[in-house]
């Protein structure tokens, strides 16, 4: 895989000074996506992996402070001059927000925002570019194209909608697509619709994507390979189906059994998490997950574990005490 | 099957959870600055200070000396005690005249956001014509018929100021009438004026308060111009429009008479937009939580 | 038409519509809703955004005017009852909400919100008060020593829920509407919430009903569950019984669109089933039809009624999938 790596986050860290001191959202976070693979970073809220895409695409908040290196495609992004990070962005690298209702500008027609950044970004004229606009609004299942252009972000539903950032993502054909909690703003029913719409375009495109989400379930079917993310750093990373195998950090699988099954019966007590994950202001010494766990003991709550090799080629995790292979399955 | 989060430990050890929150040198000035118009208003009568209305007609225009600190003005009075007792009346007009805009124009807002229907309909219009009314054809009127007065002037510009708080009131209100504590508590079975009051009325008021500083300084500065035209409080009383207005006549001879008041004023109204602008940014509780 | 022959229903809700203006145009939120909730009973609501599930929760506490219908509770009918007497039924029914740092009062202390129930239902002596907070913000999982000075923005998505659901229970209320209360929270803390709705639930009797558009969420508490399409009911049944055989061809959509978290399951290239019409002019017939690949000209005249497709299961469609 090493040879086709697209993208490879090296020792990543992002702090923010905020007024009740220094919040690290981003804590020496090493990732790799290979040209054309998908990689699924699951967490809850808080647990830095916005703000590590925002690094990804250097979008950060004026204040955050970034180290570390981001390699896309034989250069760092992190050191790379404002223009031609510009032009790298909806050019090779491109994203899809959570919430199309704010990533659409509401006074601007689609066809407007579709056309401009196919012109900004590849050499065509009106003509061309808005063919070009139609075909893609076609493809991600847009019906009507043609009218859908003259109309506004508002007259929309929010499926529509995220159809069409997806489609304005996809207009320059870029390597890398970030899809930012794509789904969490839709319908079950939508949410299948546009996670197939992505799934096939990545496809046909050769395009390799990172999908950020909090739901396990949107991840598993879907990626080559999946990060949990935990207070700011990897707490566990490895091959899709390797992971859901065999989760070897207490914090994956918990997370796993914390959700309902459709297969469970009614009224059956679920496995939660007590707690509450820590104050990413003030960082605990040991493990960030040590005081919600139950396997802690000794150094968790002393050290923090680094990420280790699991037997299974491509599975890392960081914990002292990993769940046994064959022992502890999902709850 | 425990769930239980008994312990907020964790947050207790955290526990200076409002951060002092830095306000800078500028606001402490502003502060300061305040204080002391206050102050010296209030205790004008204690303080050492000559009438502001004994004429010296030896003296006029007299320069800086250890008797008249500031000088004297055209009919010799003494320009410190004519400042002093100059901010009185800036400051009861200032502070008396919002007063009654917040009072009956936040009622009116909140009464008109919460119930919403033909009531808000007719309260907003009725704004509207208050507004469109020039404001000087009003004080005139007002002045011409029941004559030049203190309270008289405060009750025009009070009136005044109601459709402005009116708004604020009720677009605070629009918008917090459909969160869901206000949901809640009707589905408690809370009286409308307990909604009004308990739930409502403390989230509304800090913006107003807020509002209420700006206008403050606006009330000062349209005083000071009335005074100036010879609208506002009736001579010999002094204010701060006036004796700038007095002071113009003496522009070439003595500009100070008509600078030191307007610089008084300059203050005390930056003071009070400086004041007003850092409290509504400090309006959102949630502020200090990050 | 009698959807569960309970002998004494809790809440009984007949023929409910509910529509509302909307600039100018009328959104047909709860078109002829007939439901029962049994004592005791948790019934869940499912359903997508805009499917009416959230106006008809409301409109059961006439926070939403009905247009015609009736909600029967515990015998007495809301819809006509006003001012004293309906503020003392409402007392009966609380309602716990999705947002719940929007549903606190940023600027009064948790004691207050907590205790505010009790000062509207006119519990006059503070230290019974203070005594009752105690006991419920004990019960929610809370400390009450460490909790009730402090202000809400002090507090997590899932400890402002925790104390929403105090305030809630603080009355002793015997029906308890959960509009969507876990859907703003993290999978970790929604566990925690569930559970303690489940446990909440037996400690104070209560009879819920718990609205939400997750099914795993919904099947995980419900007793029975039913389905909302555009504000008709779809389908209604015992909730394992109506996840292992769903009648209606939208809750069959529904089950399948939720992403397992399996990779063995690859996820089925779902049929393009489009989006659920505007509630402004929804279709002729059965509202379903423009997304069903079963509808046919009938579904087009004809509204389907609920019918028995299975004992305790109802569906109204005319060509159920059992």
């Amino acid at each position: 895989m090493s040879s086709g790596v697209l993208l490879s986050v090296e020792d990543v860290v992002v702090d923010l000074p905020t007024p009740r001191g220094n919040l690290r959202a981003v804590d020496h976070v090493d990732l790799a996506v290979g040209a054309g693979r998908t990689l699924g970073i699951v967490g809850e809220s808080g647990c830095g992996k916005t703000m590590l895409s925002r690094a990804i695409l250097q979008l950060l908040p004026r204040k955050a402070r970034p180290s570390g290196r981001v390699m896309f495609d034989g250069q760092d992004l992190l050191r790379l001059p404002a223009e031609k990070l510009r032009r790298l962005r909806g050019r090779s690298l491109a994203v899809v927000f959570q919430d199309p209702m704010t990533s659409l500008n509401p006074v601007l027609t689609i066809g407007t925002q579709l056309i401009e950044t196919i012109r900004e970004h590849l050499e065509l004229d009106l003509a061309e570019a808005r063919q070009r606009g139609v075909d893609l609004l076609a493809a991600v299942g847009i019906p009507a194209p043609e009218q859908r252009l003259e109309q506004y972000p508002h007259q929309l539903s929010g499926g529509m909608r995220q159809r069409v950032a997806i489609a304005i993502a996809l207009s320059c054909e870029p390597k890398l697509l970030i899809a930012d909690e794509p789904t969490t703003a839709l319908d079950v029913t939508i949410q299948a619709q546009i996670l197939d719409l992505l799934a096939r375009e990545q496809r046909r495109r050769h395009m390799a994507m990172i999908i950020i989400t909090h739901d396990l379930g949107v991840v598993a079917g879907r990626t080559d390979e999946v990060a949990v993310m935990y207070a700011g750093r990897v707490v566990e990373r490895a091959p899709t189906s390797a992971l859901f195998k065999q989760m070897r950090m207490p914090y994956t699988e918990a997370l796993l059994a914390a959700l309902p099954k459709l297969d469970a019966a009614p009224h059956t007590p679920l496995p939660a998490i007590s707690g509450r994950p820590p104050d990413p202001t003030r960082p605990l010494k040991g493990c960030s997950f040590a005081p919600r766990c139950r396997y802690a003991a000794g150094r968790c709550n002393t050290e923090k574990p680094s990420l280790s090799r699991a037997e299974t080629p491509g599975h890392l995790y960081a914990c002292f005490h990993p769940i046994e292979t064959g022992a502890g399955a999902v709850a | 099957m425990a769930t239980l989060e008994l312990g907020l430990e964790e947050d207790v050890s955290a526990a200076p959870v409002r951060p002092a929150r830095r306000l800078g040198a500028l606001f402490r000035l502003a502060i300061g600055w305040m204080m002391l118009v206050f102050a010296v208003a209030i205790l004008a009568d204690m303080l050492p200070l000559p009438s502001p209305t004994d004429m010296d007609m030896l003296e006029k225009r007299a320069p800086f000396s250890f008797e008249h600190w500031l000088g004297t003005d055209g009919f010799g009075r003494d320009e410190l005690a004519r400042l002093v007792y100059g901010a009185r009346v800036s400051l009861v007009v200032g502070l008396c005249a919002p007063v009654i805009g917040l009072t009956i124009g936040g009622a009116l807002g909140m009464l008109a956001g919460y119930f919403r229907g033909r009531f808000e309909t007719f309260v907003v219009g009725s704004m509207d014509v208050l507004l469109a009314f020039p404001p000087l054809v009003l004080a005139l009127a007002v002045t011409a018929y029941l004559g030049q007065s203190i309270f008289n002037l405060t009750c025009i510009l009070g009136v005044l100021g109601i459709p402005a708080f009116m708004r604020v009131a009720r677009a605070a209100t629009l918008s917090l009438a459909r969160r869901e504590f206000v949901i809640a508590a009707q589905a408690l079975g809370a009286t409308h004026a307990r909604i009004l009051l308990r739930e409502l009325l403390p989230n509304v008021l800090l913006p107003l308060l807020a509002y209420f500083l700006l206008v403050v300084a606006v009330t000062i500065v349209v005083e000071s111009a009335l005074s100036f035209l010879g609208l506002g409080v009736p001579p010999p009383v002094p204010s701060w429009g006036s004796m700038i207005g007095e002071g113009r006549e003496s522009l070439d001879v003595a500009p100070r008479l008509a600078f030191i008041p307007a610089i008084a004023m300059f203050l005390t109204v930056l003071s009070f937009n400086l004041v007003g602008d850092t409290m509504r940014a400090l309006t959102d509780p949630r502020q200090g939580a990050l | 038409m009698m959807l569960q022959a309970a002998p004494d229903p809790l809440l009984r809700v007949e023929n409910l519509v509910v529509e509302y203006a909307v600039g100018g145009k009328t959104v047909h939120a709860v078109s002829d809703v007939s439901i029962e909730i049994a004592r005791g009973e948790t019934l869940g609501l499912v359903g997508e955004s805009g499917c009416g599930k959230s106006t008809l929760g409301r409109a059961v506490l006439q926070l939403r005017p009905a247009v015609s219908g009736k909600v029967l509770f515990d015998g007495h009918d809301l819809t006509t009852m006003q001012g004293e007497a309906l503020r003392r039924m409402r007392r009966r029914v609380q309602l716990i909400f999705q947002d719940p740092i929007a549903s606190l009062n940023p600027r009064r202390r948790i004691g207050d919100i907590v205790a505010e129930p009790l000062v509207i239902s006119g519990v006059k002596d503070p230290g019974r008060r203070s005594q009752l907070v105690h006991d419920v913000l004990s019960a929610v999982g809370l400390d009450p020593a460490l909790v009730i000075g402090r202000l809400p923005h002090e507090f997590s998505g899932g400890q402002c829920q925790r104390i929403c659901i105090a305030r809630a229970l603080v009355l002793n209320p015997d029906f308890v509407i959960c509009d969507e209360p876990v859907s703003a929270l993290d999978v970790s803390i929604r566990a925690q919430i569930l559970n303690l709705l489940e446990e909440m639930k037996a400690r104070y009797g209560l009879t819920l009903l718990f609205i939400a558009h997750d099914l795993a969420v919904v099947k995980a508490v419900s007793d029975r569950v039913a389905v909302m399409y555009l504000g008709r009911l779809c389908e209604v049944g015992p909730s394992e019984q109506l996840f292992a055989r769903p009648a209606h061809p939208y809750t069959a959509l529904l089950i399948d669109a939720i992403p397992v978290p399996d990779p063995d399951i690859r996820p089925a290239e779902t049929v393009p089933v489009g989006e659920p019409p505007s509630p402004i002019a929804p279709p002729s017939g059965c509202r379903f039809r423009t997304r069903c690949p079963r509808a046919d000209a009938r579904c087009a005249n004809e509204v389907p009624e609920l019918r028995a497709v299975a004992p305790g299961q109802f569906a109204a469609c005319h060509h159920p999938l059992v």
